[in-house]
């Protein structure tokens, strides 16, 4: 079994392309990741690909083929969906692909076309992640959701909307030197404390913007990147999903996210590793709450400790363990198909040094990824390192 | 959808609410889940019984929501909580209390009401 490595990596710009086609998206990332990785294209065997609101956005299912087509391939293409973590997921199965000998070159990707749809629909075709019946039809909105998180976090463990400003505030200024995010903008704490309120108490700075973007990488076998001499020096090293009920009044704890409990086990089981083996983590923030929920499930905080890394400095750059050098999805930008394999190409760059904020983490060798989906219903862990 | 078309045992179960005749579903082991459900996922058991619904239940969490989807567009700023019924949880609306009075372990009853937007169903909240 051959972890993959990672031969090639790409994302567009994270931001407002309301005239730009997903395909024309993807195609974007799709090619460059290919001419990235020294591969001829001839030798890509599947394309797995993620997306969540084709059919709301673009009036588009199949999107899998039609992608493939996209960046000139025609291999076996696959649209994963889980919802914000469809992109993660996609990772996971072009990792399962390599590793049992299915093919030697996959492409992952994913892409989102959301701002075409104006702020009200967006916000309508996300709240479908959630439960329909007894979620969407009692006014349900994502930010809602994550805001009775938020609520529930501190009436069980303590916190409060300044712990939260933190966050923002430190993602923000992880964002201002790359330059594929949506945001570029230093913000304070008290700018973020002052937002609008979209879901007390989550404000308009607690939550990741609405984006259009897309991702790509091309995931190789160690034998195939010897064999042609690529430079290719990080693998996925482990792997994990987990998942949990789809609504939230459904769950024993609502300041708690058990399906990324388990993905991180399984992955950092998977790569022999463990939370204090890792250097830096790409975390999905799609508010900043979730950023809590995340290090605490992932291990490297006790449950109601994730509050304060921010505030304390823990997470931020200069920080021992920073957290979401990119901007997160908070700075950087939610394309939510995309999304899991923006974070995969942000942490194998931070690991070879390419990428800005990769001072940082000089000579670090584990990072992770955590990609969730809805209100963490579904999750993906993955740990890269960079390979001797 | 067909203006006579209903969704199944989820309308069944709000006509429950609307009649005061609320009920849940519940396994053997005594986890509750509300319709339609035909398996307890957490031991599987199948043999699923409809329970009486208290009359009362408990926030667990709440938040005043401004910024509505188009099927609230009308009803904001409204207030969605998860109340804790025993066994179950629920989610809807809370009605009758100002925004700001909301708080964590109010007691609340069960009951319909309709979306402002759309006058469609809710399940709503009420302060007991």
């Amino acid at each position: 079994m051959s972890d993959p490595r990672i031969a090639g990596a790409s994302v567009t710009h994270f931001g407002k392309h309301p005239e730009r086609t997903g395909r024309d998206l993807f195609a974007e990332a799709g090619l460059e990741a290919l001419s990235q990785s020294g591969i001829d294209p001839d030798d890509a065997e599947a394309l797995y690909y993620g997306n969540f609101m084709g059919e709301l956005a673009e009036h588009q299912g199949h999107q899998g083929p039609l992608m493939a087509e996209a960046i000139g391939l025609d291999v076996p293409a696959t649209r994963v969906e889980a919802a914000c973590a469809s992109a993660g997921t996609a990772v996971r199965e072009a990792v399962k692909t390599i590793r049992n000998g299915e093919a030697e070159v996959v492409v992952v990707g994913g892409a989102e076309r959301m701002t075409n749809i104006g702020t009200a629909a967006a916000t309508d075709a996300l709240a479908i992640a959630a439960d329909d019946l007894y979620e969407v039809r009692a006014g349900m909105t994502f930010p809602g959701a994550y805001a009775l998180m938020a609520r529930s976090y501190f009436d069980q463990y303590g916190g409060s909307h300044e712990d939260l400003a933190h966050i923002a505030a430190k993602n923000h200024e992880h964002a201002l030197v790359n330059e594929h995010a949506q945001i570029q903008q230093e913000i304070t704490v008290e700018d973020a404390m002052e937002a609008p309120t979209i879901a007390d108490p989550l404000g308009l700075y607690d939550s990741c913007p609405i984006t259009d973007g897309a991702a790509a990488a091309v995931l190789t076998t160690e034998a195939y990147a010897e064999e042609h001499d690529l430079d290719a020096p990080v693998a996925i090293t482990g792997t994990g999903q987990g998942g949990d009920n789809l609504a939230l009044q459904d769950r024993p704890h609502l300041a708690q996210t058990p399906a990324a409990d388990k993905a991180a086990e399984e992955a950092y089981g998977d790569a022999g590793v463990g939370p204090d083996d890792v250097d830096f983590a790409e975390v999905h923030d799609c508010f900043t709450i979730a950023e809590v929920l995340a290090i605490e499930s992932l291990g490297f905080y006790e449950r109601g400790e994730g509050i304060a890394a921010a505030r304390n400095g823990e997470t931020t750059r200069d920080g021992d363990l920073p957290i979401n050098l990119s901007g997160g999805l908070k700075a950087k930008g939610h394309p939510v198909g995309a999304t899991g394999v923006a974070q995969l190409a942000t942490v194998a760059w931070l690991l070879d040094g390419s990428h800005p904020r990769a001072d940082a983490v000089p000579d670090s060798t584990v990072g992770v990824a955590h990609n969730a989906g809805g209100t963490v219903a579904s999750t993906t862990v993955h740990v890269m390192e960079v390979q001797e | 959808m067909t203006e006579s078309a209903r969704d199944g045992e989820y309308d069944e179960w709000l006509d429950s609410i609307e009649s005061d005749d609320g009920y849940y579903l519940e396994c053997s082991n005594g986890h509750g889940w509300l319709p339609p459900r035909r398996v307890c996922p957490r031991c599987h058991d199948q043999e699923l019984s409809a329970v009486d619904l208290p009359e009362s239940g408990e926030i667990a969490s709440h938040t005043t929501i401004t910024v509505p989807t188009p099927q609230f567009e009308d009803d904001a700023p409204y207030v969605t909580a998860i109340a804790d019924f025993g066994p179950v949880s629920v989610t809807g609306l809370v009605r009758d209390v100002d925004p700001d009075d909301v708080a964590i372990g109010d007691v609340v009853g069960i009951d319909v009401g309709e979306r402002v937007t759309t006058g469609d169903r809710a399940v709503v909240f009420r302060p007991r």
